[in-house]
């Protein structure tokens, strides 16, 4: 069984915790009374099928929208409620990896991984040009440093994002679905990566996405969103949700991937 | 039924068959062609019972589905019996489906009482006003960081927009302003030669060209020009995630995108109006000195001794206010724009029509202060 652990939790406090959550987007709500807690060094998915307010979810953790009612704590601190500063002040220890990879076009991979570093670093010119160059590199993008976005693949923009959102070594790094759009050689590299990334520096890592693939290789935990309940529909390690749910809907979700 | 029956032009024929009506359909039914109308078909008709059979159909699509839609639609309405028994199984479900649609398409009724409309418009236009403050609000203060922490500032991109809208805008300014200049000085020579005043074409031009026409006309190509492609960018960023990404690395995008092309545009406006300026007034000179025959260093001279510093001054301020203005309509439209592509068209369309307005608005604002100070 080479199924995943999550590293033993010795901290009390989770390292995302988020209360009652109601949120949606445009007057609209698509979440009511969300309650779930991410452990530290834990890789937690977001799943659920189209429309059921995943990466909704993501932009409220994130703080690009804010919830109508309840609370995102981090590492015990709340961040949901906080002024515009404080905010700010947080999100430098995140990283976000975006769908399309969300590169500065007018900027080079080197100068898109530089620029966080640039705004909340006292480093200088050559450290932080060299500390980009490690992070492509780290990403497999040796070589790469100086070009634009619009010169490179899809799923080499979304290494460069994922460079770019491990540049200030954040304790947790969100991905809104990794995997949309690329083959599955590249999806199943870019999980390798996210591994690699939680065991080398114990990043907490929150993954919206649905693919099963993804789920099953390195998913420490799951929730599963559904639009008519506008909320958690299922909590649990992949492999036991898809074989002990009683919940039709979750169990018709994860069974699809599991092969016959 | 012989196979001829199968092929050829859809048809339906209707039999009476002891008080019911026996329709059978034959042919070949492609959406692509003309297919009979039900209600030819049971013209005058009151049948109690219908009954629908396809065995002579070839070929069929939706076409058939659209049909047998159409008969059972007018089947519920007369009252009439429907024996679909000897349809195929699939076209049933089709039937069903298309059934089911209809319903459920059932056109929204949008229509609300005139008072609920003027309270969501008056709604619409409160909302509107409150995120034009904040953005307003938050370009203050990352004005008032920008001059707290002049180092922490991206000049590069700043000295990049600054060429972009300044230097490079340079040709059509030039041409625009010069032909204004000369379209003002035909204007003026054709009455002033009435009189015999020809040298006071200079006075004319001069004047207007310094206190109205260079800061504006140079406003208005920069905002079609630069405020257009301002809120293009932020827009196309916007659908890209780009701006979200600067958010969630705690870098304001205010600050980041804003602020260099806000104040890029403070800076180059008065330089471009100052150098409409002295096109416009080159352009009068030119008519001048071809039309009227009066020596380009008479004009000169005549332009100076009307012309004093608060006439370009009062010129220079409205500048700076209307680069402002074309900076922060474009910035608005961009960051309010729809996260598609079509949202970047209409932020750029917008961003223009804003920008226009606002200098308008604004000149007349000035016009008033300016009488009112005497200057």
């Amino acid at each position: 069984m080479s199924e995943p652990q999550a590293p033993h939790d010795r901290a009390e406090v989770p390292a995302i915790a988020v209360e009652h959550l109601q949120g949606g987007y445009e007057g609209k709500i698509v979440l009511e009374n969300v309650s779930f807690s991410v452990r530290t060094g834990e890789i937690f998915f977001i799943i659920g099928g189209s429309g059921c307010g995943k990466s909704t979810l993501i932009r409220h953790l994130v703080g690009l929208s804010h919830p109508t009612a309840g609370t995102v704590k981090f590492f015990g601190t709340p961040f949901s409620n906080a002024d515009l500063a404080g905010r700010r002040a947080r999100l430098k220890s995140f990283g976000m990896l975006f769908q399309g990879g969300a590169l500065w076009s007018s900027l080079t991979l080197r100068q898109n991984v530089a620029l966080p570093l640039e705004e909340h670093t006292p480093l200088s010119r050559r450290e932080i040009d060299e500390i980009a160059t490690l992070k492509l590199a780290q990403v497999g993008l040796s070589g790469f440093e100086d070009y634009f976005p619009a010169e490179i693949s899809g799923g080499m923009k979304k290494r460069a994002g994922l460079a770019r959102a491990l540049a200030l070594d954040p304790k947790i790094v969100f991905f809104d679905e990794p995997s949309a759009g690329l083959d599955p050689v590249t999806s199943r590299k870019l999980d390798e990566l996210v591994l690699q990334v939680r065991d080398l520096f114990g990043t907490t890592i929150v993954v919206v996405s649905h693919e099963l693939a993804s789920i099953f290789g390195i998913a420490d935990r799951v929730i599963m969103l559904d639009r008519t309940e506008k909320g958690i529909i299922a909590e649990g390690r992949p492999r036991d949700l898809a074989e002990r749910s009683a919940d039709p809907r979750v169990t018709e979700f994860l069974r699809r991937g599991q092969g016959p | 039924m012989s196979a001829s029956g199968e092929s050829g032009e859809a048809r339906v024929t209707a039999t009476e068959v002891d008080g019911g009506l026996d329709v059978a359909l034959a042919g070949s039914w492609q959406i692509t062609a003309a297919r009979p109308a039900w209600t030819a078909l049971v013209a005058g008709r009151k049948p109690a019972l219908i009954r629908l059979r396809m065995e002579a159909v070839g070929k069929w699509d939706t076409s058939l589905v659209l049909f047998l839609y159409e008969a059972q639609t007018w089947m519920q309405a007369a009252h009439v019996t429907c024996d679909a028994t000897a349809l195929p199984p699939k076209v049933r479900t089709l039937l069903q489906q298309l059934a089911a649609t209809r319903e459920a398409s059932v056109p929204h009724d949008r229509s609300e009482s005139f008072l609920a409309g003027v309270g969501n418009a008056t709604l619409d236009t409160l909302a509107r006003a409150r995120t034009a403050s904040a953005f307003l609000g938050e370009s203050v203060l990352g004005f008032g960081h920008l001059v707290r922490h002049p180092l922490k500032f991206r000049w590069r991109d700043c000295l990049e927009e600054m060429q972009h809208c300044g230097a490079m805008a340079l040709p059509i300014v030039s041409l625009i302003s010069f032909l204004v200049g000369l379209i003002m000085a035909y204007q003026a020579a054709v009455q002033l030669r009435q009189f015999g005043a020809d040298i006071y074409v200079a006075d004319l031009v001069g004047l207007s060209v310094v206190r109205e026409m260079g800061p504006m006309m140079a406003a208005i190509i920069i905002a079609g020009r630069t405020g257009a492609a301002f809120a293009a960018t932020l827009a196309n960023m916007k659908a890209n995630e780009e701006v979200d990404a600067l958010e969630t690395l705690g870098i304001s995008p205010v600050e980041f995108l804003v602020l260099p092309r806000l104040l890029a545009l403070a800076v180059m406006m008065p330089l471009l109006a100052l150098y409409a300026n002295g096109l416009g007034i080159l352009g009068g000179m030119a008519v001048a000195a071809g039309v009227l025959e009066i020596p380009p260093a008479a004009y000169w001279i005549e332009t100076q001794s009307i012309i004093d510093l608060s006439d370009v001054s009062t010129g220079l301020i409205k500048a700076l206010a209307f680069g402002v203005l074309i900076g922060l309509a474009g910035c608005w439209r961009g960051m309010q724009a729809e996260r598609s592509a079509a949202g970047v068209g209409r932020a750029a369309t917008s961003a223009v029509v804003t920008a226009v307005l606002l200098i308008i608005v604004g000149d007349s604002i000035f016009a008033v202060i300016f009488n009112y100070l005497g200057w």
